[in-house]
């Protein structure tokens, strides 16, 4: 089996990437990244907050309500963009037979949750004296809800299996199944008549926000990006000491010391 | 073939025939995807008879009446095509505004009238402060910002 993955026969060939897919030196290099991700995102948080609560104005018709984007719009994004790139290394995983491919995807699953909390909680919130309603059925919260389901699902059948390596594996097929799920979140405002209103900010047409709530909400969107990179690499390290603990290394790093 | 690319293949055509499947299902729902009908979808009988369902639309400027009661509003549904007047009481949304975007939920009566049980308010994509609001305003009336 271990000879038919990459970071078998990638070990002093001076490839970089491959070198790095082995756990044990993805470990010591995610604990050189995490503090410098960890300082970005407070920066980055500090300064969109500040932006987001004293710079950006008001707005013409919502009042100060609408200040819930710069949490709700950021997070939103997180929970599609994560998805997606956990179901990149399931696929990896189960492509490559690599294992730190699945170390990653199942590292980044509770915080693509979270995200997916945040921008439905806080989605109820803004929705409630916006439109009059915490919830209805459109297609933009429904497939948002599923998206939250998708994720907790993959944590659960994940943790309900035993053997790391099949529980990877079962993972990686209901995270690739999902993924369908991701255009149908973000397209679903075109596609049909919801109640969620269309993209304010999209890569097909100029944003149709103030320059300065645009300016608060893309560092807070920065602050997230941070933050889950941080948080990913910090769960995949507690999982890559867990998964190899019976390795030399780990055991030479003095276990539990 | 290796095992590596085999498995590859095996992933990529499993997401291709998902990516169908998933495109033909939500094609053959689309009719019951949508949240709610225009007035030119009722005029043209796409809407539901006798049940309830959500019509959506702008409300007319200069349509909204209160009735003597007090409670009750009346108010015209547009998507600038075709209308419906619409009657509701009940407390209306904060951002319920005419010439804005509304979705009521309830039913066509005999006489014409949509009686609305439920009223939301459907919020554009727009953001801006009240100075650009102002001057946008005034630009479509066809006066020059104030310099």
């Amino acid at each position: 089996m271990k000879a038919t993955t990459l970071e078998a026969h990638a070990d002093g060939r001076g490839n970089a990437l491959l070198r790095f897919a082995a756990p044990q030196a993805f470990f010591p290099l995610a604990g050189k990244m995490i503090p410098w991700f960890a300082a970005l995102a407070v920066v980055f948080a500090v300064g969109g907050l500040y932006v987001s609560f004293f710079v950006a104005p008001t707005d013409f018709q919502q009042g100060e309500s609408y200040r819930v984007i710069f949490i709700h719009v950021p997070a939103a994004w997180m929970s599609m963009f994560l998805y997606v790139v956990m179901a990149a290394w399931a696929a990896f995983g189960l492509i490559l037979n690599t294992r730190l491919s699945g170390m990653m995807a199942s590292a980044i699953a509770p915080t693509g949750a979270l995200f997916t909390f945040i921008a439905l909680w806080t989605g109820a919130l803004w929705g409630k004296p916006t439109w009059g309603t915490w919830w209805v059925w459109d297609a933009r919260l429904t497939s948002e809800l599923i998206l939250l389901f998708l994720y907790l699902g993959f944590i659960a059948l994940t943790t309900a299996i035993d053997d790391p390596r099949r529980a990877e594996r079962a993972g990686a097929v209901l995270a690739i199944v999902g993924v369908i799920n991701v255009p149908i979140i973000y397209f679903s405002v075109k596609w049909w008549n919801t109640l969620h209103q269309g993209a304010s900010v999209s890569l097909t047409k100029a944003p149709s926000m103030a320059a300065t709530m645009l300016a608060g909400m893309f560092l807070m969107a920065l602050a997230a990006w941070m933050y889950s990179f941080a948080a990913a690499l910090w769960r995949v390290r507690s999982i890559i000491l867990e998964r190899e603990r019976d390795a030399l290394w780990v055991r030479e790093r003095g276990g539990g010391a | 073939m290796k095992p590596r690319h085999r498995r590859l293949a095996l992933v990529v055509a499993g997401v291709a025939a998902l990516g169908i499947a998933a495109a033909l299902v939500l094609n053959a729902f689309q009719s019951n995807l949508v949240f709610f009908f225009s007035p030119s979808q009722v005029a043209a009988k796409e809407a539901p008879v006798n049940r309830t369902f959500r019509l959506g639309g702008m409300v007319e400027k200069g349509s909204m009446k209160r009735l003597p009661d007090g409670l009750t509003v009346q108010f015209v549904v547009t998507d600038t095509a075709k209308t419906i007047p619409v009657q509701y009481k009940g407390i209306l949304p904060d951002l319920f505004r005419e010439g804005k975007g509304v979705i009521a939920q309830g039913k066509l009566e005999l006489d014409g009238v949509f009686r609305a049980q439920e009223v939301l308010a459907k919020h554009d994509e727009n953001y801006m402060p009240p100075e650009a609001a102002d001057a946008i305003a005034k630009a479509q009336k066809g006066e020059l910002p104030k310099k």
